[in-house]
């Protein structure tokens, strides 16, 4: 492939890709991405591959592996092509009826549609799926529609025109007069308004100028920066490049984490592709702009994600903050200006300098432009990425796109923004999700991570679930941090152990506000976030484990007790066979009982007790009811019935 | 541990000497070993002209780098947020106790390694374990020792 050296060429390149396709061929699209790998989709693939083949079909047909979808839940997901119809759950055993039913007879395959779980209706096509239907999939929507490691598919869909329009219609000024009019603000956390950052670091003194993109996705229950570096890395890439011609810099950095071997993997193959094409290397388009990025691999700590940190680390030394008196803009990677932005932040700057400033900011509220990927994840229906434009509410996403609460459980809270964020309760559903309403109920939009809570969740157990975590990512170099993480961990260990004093709630507060206050960098000025924000919303999960020595919740282990119900316990061995430490005594036919001084309270008989049985019980605050007496422990069957086995 | 394997891996960076490539170079030693052998750094360090304490500040910062050999199969049990909250801890202490060992710990036959990870983002499976390559979603305490009998 020779490299294209204007616009007219690129144009030319994308009418000849488009020449080459039969928009009325078929096209079966299989997602790849890691949630469906993890589901077996390699499985699925390899299945169509062979059945195509049986079938002879090997020229009417195309397979395409694609990015990630969002709709993780109901993965593997298939789409086929040119009809567009939706196939979730497919297994490898369903391939050879998708194949001759769909894909030769044109009909429909009934049972791998999606079903409305209040109405019973079947959804053949995405917008028709509930999931789907309330979304504004402006990011991740074309992730089903190209595989990843083409560059003609991004480029059939119109990819890299966004690049020609900023290198040859505009002056670098232009573009950052684009980007700050449309109030891009950064998608990684703090909002920062993109346009400004960039400003600042044009003017910086100081040659050369870097660009980076920060792909260290660190929050647990976030995984939207992977799906799009996985699924749609020219955009991303696209984005920086624009970018980097508009601040001025000839290099650029990708800072991946290793954990995220097929995103690595992606943008690696990305990058070479589009350097073949010439949109990157030196005469950029035949612009006379040159432009080189690199890969650099993160090796694993939530603290590396800090811009600081990562530029540091991408120096090669250990990933640490540094106090920002002067910004990163202005003094950052070698001591030399650096703009960071969020991998989302990136993939919004084709379609900004495409569609122009004012129809970006048509979408969302007052304060926050544009769409926003979130991961919808925890006790929810449809896990899953969802897309949606800024001021959506709560409500709508947990419930009309996630699907409500599975199993008729009640909604407790929703955790947003990471270790960072806070948790929200039940009242404030109604806030429309956007940077400012977030950070008024005293959480962040952070990242995007949307973990939701059911009653069967404890405050208490999650705030100190978040501590720890950070305990253990804190790098230790600042005091407030490194002693009030361990402080609070030690405190809240010792309530969920039911050793809990009354003064400790205070205590707890006051640490945070020392550590808010006197932090370096936004981990430590965060951490105390979901201890503080459960504490406001959930004080009286707190009270119960430090005053009645309960767990609402029935979670923290100290403070419950498992026991089964003699009414109920139909000896049938499972729970009694599964003990780990053999704390169930009894036999075939004789009701089973729980050794109260052997149990380790593992939940391993609550989990093997079959449902419909429910004999296993678990309590918390109150004393376990005593084993029935000897003679009542045989169960006595009546004639007919089967044993229980 | 192969003397040859580490110079090659150092090679791949010779063009970028002194720009930061110490970690990169480290991660890919792990790639190779599976654990970054005391001869490897050493080897580094010497032809890099680098202060082994200098790569052991980096080794022992990073999650990913191992200063110890690990087993055979690597688990990960994942206990992000998503797992936190859909029964995470209860898979690691599950298997924590069917190889009697604790997290980040390998057992004596040198068979399995248990770690625990901040999220594999791939939540929709919660709890999620990996062996290996395999990602093993929605498991129970039940399946833990199915799945840990199905390695050798």
């Amino acid at each position: 492939m020779a490299r294209i050296k204007s616009t007219a060429e690129l144009e030319e390149q994308r009418q000849e890709i488009l020449s080459k396709r039969d928009p009325d061929k078929s096209r079966i699209a299989i997602c790849s991405g890691t949630g469906c790998l993890a589901l077996g989709c390699d499985r699925v693939i390899s299945a169509f591959k062979e059945e195509i083949k049986r079938q002879g079909l090997e020229d009417k047909v195309d397979i395409k592996e694609t990015g990630c979808p969002g709709f993780c839940e109901k993965g593997t997901i298939v789409v086929i092509y040119p009809e567009g119809i939706y196939y979730l759950q497919v297994q490898p055993e369903d391939v050879p009826e998708i194949v001759s039913e769909t894909i030769k007879g044109k009909k429909v395959v009934d049972h791998l549609l999606y079903t409305d779980p209040s109405t019973g209706a079947k959804a053949i096509h995405e917008s028709q799926i509930a999931f789907y239907k309330n979304q504004k999939r402006l990011l991740i929507g074309n992730n089903i529609k190209i595989d990843p490691k083409n560059i003609e598919d991004y480029l059939a869909l119109d990819g890299y025109r966004a690049l020609a329009k900023a290198l040859f219609e505009m002056t670098p000024e232009q573009v950052i007069e684009e980007v700050k009019e449309s109030n891009l603000r950064g998608r990684g956390g703090a909002g920062f308004p993109a346009g400004r950052k960039w400003e600042t670091c044009r003017n910086a003194s100081g040659e050369p100028k870097y660009v980076i993109v920060n792909c260290d996705e660190g929050d647990p229950g976030a995984f939207m920066d992977r799906a799009l570096m996985e699924g749609n890395p020219h955009s991303i890439l696209e984005g920086l490049i624009i970018g980097a011609y508009a601040v001025g810099s000839h290099e650029g950095f990708i800072y991946v984490r290793q954990e995220y071997p097929l995103a690595v993997e992606n943008v690696g193959i990305a990058i070479e592709q589009a350097r073949e094409y010439g949109f990157l290397g030196e005469n950029i388009l035949g612009s006379g702009f040159d432009f080189e990025v690199e890969v650099h691999r993160g090796a694993g700590a939530f603290v590396s994600g800090e811009s600081s940190a990562l530029m540091t680390a991408i120096e090669g030394r250990v990933g640490e903050p540094r106090p920002k008196y002067i910004h990163t803009t202005i003094s950052g990677v070698w001591e030399k200006p650096s703009n960071l932005n969020n991998v989302e932040t990136w993939a919004n700057i084709p379609l900004i300098i495409n569609n122009g400033a004012e129809w970006f900011k048509s979408i969302g509220t007052e304060g926050s432009k544009g769409t926003k990927i979130l991961s919808l994840v925890g006790k929810v229906n449809n896990t899953g990425l969802v897309e949606v434009p800024m001021g959506i509410t709560l409500r709508d996403i947990i419930f009309k796109i996630g699907g409500g609460i599975p199993g008729g459980k009640k909604f407790k809270a929703v955790q947003t923004g990471g270790p960072s964020g806070g948790i929200i309760p039940e009242q404030y559903l109604d806030s429309p999700v956007d940077f400012d309403e977030l950070a008024k109920l005293g959480s962040i939009m952070g990242s995007g991570g949307m973990v939701v809570m059911d009653e069967d969740t404890c405050m208490v157990d999650i705030a100190r679930f978040f501590i720890d975590f950070l305990c253990d990512e804190s790098c230790g170099k600042c005091v407030p941090c490194r002693e009030g993480l361990d402080q609070m961990r030690g405190i809240l260990n010792d309530i969920v152990a039911g050793k809990g004093e009354e003064e400790d709630i205070e205590l707890l507060e006051e640490i945070g506000e020392t550590m808010s206050n006197f932090s370096l960098c936004a981990l430590g000025t965060t951490a105390a976030n979901p201890v503080l924000t459960t504490i406001r919303y959930f004080g009286d999960d707190y009270e119960a484990h430090i005053k009645e020595k309960r767990c609402p919740a029935l979670v923290c282990k100290d403070l419950i007790a498992y026991y089964i119900d003699q009414k109920k316990c139909i000896a049938c061995m499972l729970c009694l066979n599964n003990c780990p430490v053999d704390a169930i005594e009894g036999e075939k036919g004789k009701i089973h009982v729980i050794d109260q001084s052997k149990c380790n309270k593992c939940g391993t008989c609550y989990d093997v007790c079959p449902p419909k049985v429910g004999a296993v019980k678990k309590i918390s605050g109150e004393p376990v009811p005593p084993p029935p007496p000897e003679e009542e422990r045989k169960i006595k069957r009546e004639k007919g019935e089967k044993e229980g086995d | 541990m192969n003397q040859e394997k580490v110079d090659k891996i150092i090679d791949r960076y010779s063009a970028k000497e002194g720009k930061g490539i110490l970690i990169q170079l480290l991660l890919d030693i792990q790639n190779e070993f599976n654990w970054l052998p005391g001869e490897a750094i050493v080897q580094i360090s010497e032809r890099l002209q680098v202060p082994v304490s200098q790569i052991y500040r980096i080794a022992s910062f990073y999650k990913v780098m191992s200063l110890a050999p690990i087993g055979r199969h690597l688990i990960q049990v994942c206990l992000g947020t998503a797992c936190h909250v859909r029964g995470g801890p209860k898979i690691l202490d599950k298997v924590e106790e069917c190889l009697k060992i604790k997290t980040d710990e390998t057992t004596s036959d040198m068979k399995f390694t248990v770690r625990r990870v901040n999220c594999l983002g791939c939540c929709a499976l919660g709890p999620v374990m990996v062996v290996d390559n395999d990602y093993h979603g929605k498991i129970t305490t039940v399946k833990v020792k199915e799945i840990l009998e199905s390695y050798d």
